[in-house]
């Protein structure tokens, strides 16, 4: 390398650039249902809103840069990986989150699913992993066990629990109506 | 993460206008930015949000092409019916990258302009001229299994990481930009450029220039093509070497039109139109499609860690040509390579 520490570029601006005075954001969500408000400051993710201010802990940080897919939450229905998405960005939408899943007291189906064959060991990626294969059954583009596999790729699970992941998305997925 | 302001362009013109200061990055989906921002990598101090103006649709162009507007995002575009049914060599490429959250929140336009992913430019406790420019390449001399074989410079042996470009580059598409000076409409070929002296300009884009949308020309090539991705990952993973072919067969089964675009091996998608034309005419063959590939890769150079890449390009080009000529192209969910 033919740089030094000394002149390297990148060591902090972080901490030194102050906001501007307009630094603060108004943000409004529909949040599980309910309508949500919150005062946040541009550099704010989605995931950091929900976990530290709405205290939706079920949304999981995992890696923090999309690559695990832990805090994947719907947004106007849509699976994103909410550590990518800045609130700001957002503001005016519908989130749902796993505490909004299970509807009049009834667990959404993939949750049942899950307890039913195991899906899952620490835990730690399922709520993640039922948030996108509520999505993954609603898009309807999966027809198959690989094509379920493939479009559940953005999940990852360190305790190895695939198979049984895999059970119970296809096993809700033809109680739904798709697959073959 | 670092500390910016936050706006939201109010049309095009708001959006190059504000665009066009300095320190400013456009936000669309931010599944590229937000990451490197949060890597510290990229460091703007003005973020203009593009995500609302009215970018977002897929129309018909006279003539039989479609525009993609550059807010769709790559979801909606490979699950667009008009793109599987006309273009299938796109949709194919896109659904072979990324994952279904990352492409529910890319859009187009983000997709032309996502950064490389070469290690040395992601970690900022190493040199990158891509990233700090006059710093070195920390790649040259280090792990370089990711890495360009083609077209590269001292300074700069990065890839562009897209699979959707590949398949663009393969079917000629052009990109309308917005920018200070007007509109203009760009050659896919012209879009992106190879590192030479300047490694930090990935594109031809200049200061406040938006790209709006991405013009799919008429071109017939929904039954021979493929997208064949090899990587080190059945999915979710970055491509080492990937073919986009897209091919027209006449009655007599000779080939009327090739075009061919490797991803994975340099700067930009990689084509070589002469070889392509050496195809003309020949019949489908596994000695022509070999010698074709051995042409394309003739002046790959490996740095190590990616010499593997010469042999596999070779192969997965003779592959694909063959894919393609079959009519079978490559399934992105059974990943057996036929």
């Amino acid at each position: 390398m033919n740089t030094s520490i000394a002149d390297h570029p990148t060591s902090d601006r972080a901490d030194s650039r102050s906001p501007g005075s307009d630094a603060d954001l108004s943000v409004s969500l529909q949040l599980n249902g309910q309508p949500y408000q919150a005062t946040i400051e541009p550099w704010v993710t989605l995931l950091d809103l929900l976990r530290e201010r709405a205290d939706l802990t079920g949304v999981k940080k995992g890696c923090d840069h999309g690559q695990c897919g832990a805090c994947t939450v719907l947004i106007d229905g849509q699976r994103i990986n909410s550590c990518l998405k800045l609130a700001a960005s957002v503001d005016g939408c519908s989130v749902t989150t796993i505490e909004g899943l299970a509807q009049d007291g009834r667990l959404d189906p993939l949750q049942q699913a899950f307890m039913d064959h195991d899906a899952f060991q620490c835990g730690y990626c399922t709520p993640g992993q039922i948030c996108s294969a509520r999505a993954l059954i609603n898009e309807g583009h999966a027809k198959t066990r690989d094509e379920v596999r493939e479009l559940m790729s953005g999940n990852l699970c360190r305790c190895g629990a695939y198979t049984n992941i895999t059970d119970a998305i296809v096993e809700v997925m033809a109680q739904e109506g798709g697959g073959r | 993460m670092i500390r910016f302001d936050y706006a939201r362009a109010s049309d095009v013109a708001d959006a190059v206008r504000r665009g066009s200061g300095a320190a400013t990055r456009f936000l669309a989906g931010g599944t590229n930015l937000v990451d490197l921002m949060k890597e510290n990598v990229e460091r703007p101090e003005h973020l203009v949000d593009i995500g609302r103006l009215p970018l977002a649709r897929i129309e018909e162009l006279d003539g039989g092409g479609l525009r993609l507007g550059a807010l769709v995002t790559n979801n909606q575009t490979a699950y667009d019916p008009r793109v599987a049914a006309r273009y299938p060599l796109l949709a194919s490429a896109i659904l072979a990258g990324a994952s279904p959250q990352l492409r529910n929140a890319a859009t187009n336009g983000g997709n032309l302009n996502q950064r490389t992913r070469c290690y040395y430019f992601y970690d900022t406790a190493t040199a990158c001229n891509k990233r700090e420019p006059g710093s070195g390449c920390g790649a040259i001399g280090g792990v370089t299994r990711i890495h360009a074989i083609l077209g590269t410079s001292e300074h700069c042996i990065a890839t562009h990481p897209s699979d959707m470009c590949v398949a663009l580059a393969a079917l000629e598409a052009q990109v309308r930009i917005s920018g200070p000076n007007g509109e203009r409409v760009v050659p896919f070929a012209d879009y992106h450029r190879l590192p030479g002296d300047e490694p930090w300009r990935d594109n031809t884009l200049v200061a406040g220039d938006l790209v709006t949308a991405i013009d799919l020309p008429p071109g017939d090539f929904g039954r021979h093509y493929t997208y064949l991705k090899l990587r080190d990952r059945l999915s979710y993973a970055f491509a080492l070497v990937s073919v986009a072919v897209a091919m027209r067969l006449g009655a007599d089964g000779a080939i009327e039109i090739v075009r061919i675009a490797l991803g994975g091996v340099a700067h930009k998608p990689w084509r070589l139109p002469e070889v392509e034309g050496s195809l003309q005419g020949e019949r489908p063959s596994r000695p022509a499609f070999s010698a074709a590939a051995g042409r394309l890769t003739a002046d790959a150079v490996g740095r190590g860690g990616n010499d593997f890449k010469i042999e596999l390009a070779r192969r997965a080009v003779t592959r694909a040509l063959q894919q393609a000529a079959d009519g079978t192209p490559q399934s992105q969910s059974d990943k057996r390579v036929a």
